[in-house]
This record gives C-alpha cells, structure tokens and sequence, in this order.
C-alpha cells in the first residue's frame, strides 16, 4: 500500500496525523486524500479548495514527480508509492 | 462601555481586556497565521476570526468560550455552479472604452473572507460575510451553515445568472488590487451594513464596483452611487467601478451613511440615495480607507488621513485622526498622543473602531491607539504588534 508524508505544519491542524505511519490504499491522488480525510476530518479542506483543486501553494508529489493534475488530482499512486504533501509561499 | 477590543493581525488574534481601566493584551491566538478580521458577536458573546492562511485557504475560527479555544468553521463555500467573469488587471495599453470581448469564465472559490457582520437581535444565529470574489454569503444557525446570497452574485451588474449559462449582460464590477495576493484580480465585499430599524434593509459595498442596496432582505439589489465621483475612470460618474473602501451607518440615524472612498470621503443623509463629497484636502482629509461613525449622531464621523493612494502613509510623518461633527462640512485633526515624526503608518479599511466615547486604531506598523474623550487625546497602547488588519470593540 502507498505510504502518505506531509509537511509537519499539518500536524499543528491535525494531530490525528502524527506520530503514525500514513498507509492508505493504491489510487487517485483524490482517493488517497479523501482517505486521509476520514482519518482526519476536515483535512482536504486545508490542501484543497471546494472545486476539489489543489491550493495555489500546496503542492503534491509522487515519489520525486510533482503531480501534474493539480485540478482533478487523477494521477494514480502505484501500490509501493509515497506520496508527499508539502507547501511553498514566500515572505514574512 | 466595551472591555475587549479585538486585533485582526499578519500573525494572529490579538485581545485587548479592560481590567481596573487598563488595556492588557493577552497572548496572541492563531500563532502565525493572518487573520484579517477578528470581532465579537455582541448577542451572544461569540468571538470570530477570519484566518487567510497562505498555505491551506481561508478559514473562519469561532470561540464561544471568550477565547480560551477556538475551532474551525469549514463551511463557508462556493456552491457548485457558482462562476464569475474573470476580471484582469488593466496593462498600460487597456482601453476601458473599447468593446468587450468574450467573457472568460471561472469557477468560483473563497479567495478571502473579508468580513463577518453580525445580525440584529431579531434574527439570531444570522450571519453575514463578504468575501473576494465578490460574493455575500449567509448563515442562520450562528455559522454551522452558510449560504451564498444569489441574487446578488447573479446581478445583471455582473453578467446575470451564470449558474444557468452564460452572460446575459456585462460584468461591470471590477477587480480589488487586494485580491492580486491571491493571483487573481477580482472585486471584494469588505462592507456589511444592517438597518436597526429593519433587518431586511442592507448594504454591501464593493471594491470596486460601489454600494448596493436590498431592501428586501437580500432578494434584490440596487445600485447606490449616485453622487460618486470617481476620478480614475473615464467617465467620473460612471454607474459602476466605485472603490469604497469602508462604509459604515449611523445606528440611532441609520439614513446616515459614510464611506471612506478612494477618491474622497463622501457622505449621504437620505439612505445612500444621493452621496456628497464631504473631503478637504487642505486640512489633509481625502485620502484613507477607514471610517468610523458615531453611534447617536449621524453627522459625526472619523477618518485617519493618509498623504495619497500614491504614497500610502501619515501626511509629513505625522498620524492624525479627523472628526466632523457637521456631516463633513468641517474637519477638526487631532494629534495628541500620536506620533509626530517620522511616522510612516497607514491604518487599513476595518483598522478603525468607535464604541461610545473610546476609538481605537492599528497600523500597518504595527502600532495601536486608543482615545477615551472621541478622539481628541490618545493613548499607545503597544509599538510592535504584527501588521494590524482590524480593530474591532467586542
């Protein structure tokens, strides 16, 4: 199964998710954080907007790939995946 | 006499408590995260923040325990279907006079949640918000819920009902430049007013597109901008593409209505049927984005001027704070207690706040003051608080 890892700043929001390994099963990128939103409620409302798009600086890789459908999020995870959800904003 | 007064800042909520006369700020909520405005519901005490998280979108905070904690409101949204006319920020070579070209479309989603206004005692659990893009949004169950006010999205001003296709007539709201952090440029509603006297009387204004009226709770809108001078447009009195900045009501004299323009101040006594340029720029009152109304007397306002949209700062390095008390006919500056050198500050649209005799201010400097005699003398009441977006008496 694909393993998840985020940017610590998600634990402060979500501390269902630290200190744990995330194994989610093999999918969409949607399908993968839809599962994390049941483990976290309210978690794709901080890394999606309501149309179901990636935020403008949040950013989702595969492996080492960055996903290329930041809208529909429909890049498939292969089974030994792992998915890193990380964010990216500039200034003080 | 209110005991709280509530910072909306770059780095988080800020509270102010009244203790044996003395303010003192508590330890900061929302630890690093903007939060552009931050006020309490008076009929039931509850605390609200908006939070403009860089990274994760904007969310709305509610604290019904005074602020010992505070949770996550995930359900302010844009429905699906919900789309607008993109807007793009005018190049050198724009021609405003030039015929349009094809709409281009987008789905719409809360960009910012500009402001939380609160019902009137008839209504509880009623709740308004304003939010770029341009959409007014309400709840009825104290914000567990929030609808978006269609008619008012789907104003013919803005294209007509784009949930049923496409544009019936012209997108005639623009942009506010302060929707380019988020990389789009498109209007804002920063500007909840209610009537004491009915609930289903309001006001919303829009940077920039101006103010509109409902007098039947929100199931239609007119545009009130007659009197508005607009001096970057081609057309000064054009209809629509007015950028009030903040407008506020009297309470006791709700036909009195302010707003803090970009173009001057303007005033109306007849229920925003008719605005009249009330600045003077010789006593250095034209330019600024906060309001302040007094609550008994519709004549009576505030503003804190700044030197010009050009350069946004105190006028010579000195911070003032204007009142007229005759519907803007005259303007009286006071200084006392504000610093009168080498001050650079700029107080933003909701960074202004009158209860009763006390107001209250914050700059973008990350100062904040407080007069207990309406104005006259001030207080400091800190130098190094993050960049201040609101100030709100709870």
């Amino acid at each position: 199964m694909p393993s998840v890892e985020m940017t610590r700043h998600l634990y402060q929001f979500f501390p269902a998710l630290e200190n744990r390994t995330i194994r989610v099963p093999a999918g969409s990128v949607a399908e993968i954080l839809r599962t994390i939103n049941e483990i976290a409620p309210g978690f794709t409302d901080y890394v999606l907007d309501e149309r179901g798009a990636l935020r403008r600086h949040v950013n989702v890789c595969i492996n080492d790939t960055i996903v290329i459908d930041r809208k529909t999020l429909s890049d498939h995870v292969p089974d030994e995946g792992v998915v890193y959800i990380f964010q990216a904003l500039s200034g003080g | 006499m209110s005991d709280m007064i509530l910072l909306g800042t770059r780095k988080g909520t800020v509270i102010f408590d009244r203790t044996n006369s003395t303010w003192q700020p508590r330890a900061i909520e929302h630890a690093g995260i903007p939060v552009c405005y931050a006020a309490r519901d008076p009929r039931d005490g509850t605390l609200w923040a908006s939070l403009d998280h860089g990274h994760w979108g904007p969310k709305l905070s509610r604290s019904r325990d005074g602020g010992a904690t505070w949770q996550d409101v995930l359900s302010l949204k844009y429905p699906e279907g919900a789309r607008f006319i993109v807007k793009v920020l005018p190049t050198p070579d724009f021609d405003p006079l030039a015929p349009a070209g094809q709409p281009e479309y987008a789905h719409a989603t809360v960009y910012k949640i500009w402001t939380i206004v609160f019902g009137t005692e008839e209504q509880p659990g009623r709740l308004y918000a304003g939010t770029i893009p341009g959409g007014l949004f309400v709840s009825d169950d104290g914000g567990d819920s929030w609808e978006l006010n269609r008619p008012l999205w789907n104003h013919e001003s803005r294209g007509g009902d784009l949930f049923a296709g496409d544009a019936t007539s012209e997108n005639r709201w623009f942009g506010t430049p302060a929707s380019i952090d988020y990389g789009v440029f498109e209007p804002g509603i920063h500007s909840i007013v209610i009537d004491p006297r009915n609930p289903d009387h309001l006001y919303v204004a829009v940077s920039s597109a101006g103010v509109i009226e409902s007098t039947d709770g929100g199931r239609t809108w007119v545009g009130r901008n007659r009197g508005m001078l607009n001096d970057y447009m081609p057309n000064p009195e054009a209809e629509w593409g007015h950028d009030p900045h903040f407008v506020v009501e009297c309470a006791a004299q709700p036909d009195h209505l302010w707003q803090q323009n970009h173009c001057g101040v303007f005033y109306s006594d007849d229920g925003a049927a008719n605005w009249r340029k009330v600045s003077l720029p010789e006593a250095g009152v034209h330019f600024g984005f906060p309001i302040a109304v007094d609550a008994q007397d519709g004549r009576t306002a505030w503003v804190v001027p700044a030197q010009a949209d050009m350069a946004r700062m105190a006028i010579n390095g000195g911070l003032c704070v204007a009142r007229t008390t005759d519907g803007g006919q005259s303007w009286q500056s006071f200084r006392n207690g504000l610093p009168q050198a080498h001050a650079y500050d700029i107080v933003l649209r909701h960074g202004l706040d009158v209860a009763g005799d006390c107001l209250c201010f914050g700059s973008t400097s990350g100062n904040v003051y407080l007069s207990e005699d309406r104005g006259e003398t001030w207080q400091c009441l800190g130098n190094n608080f993050p960049p201040v977006y609101s100030v709100r008496f709870g």
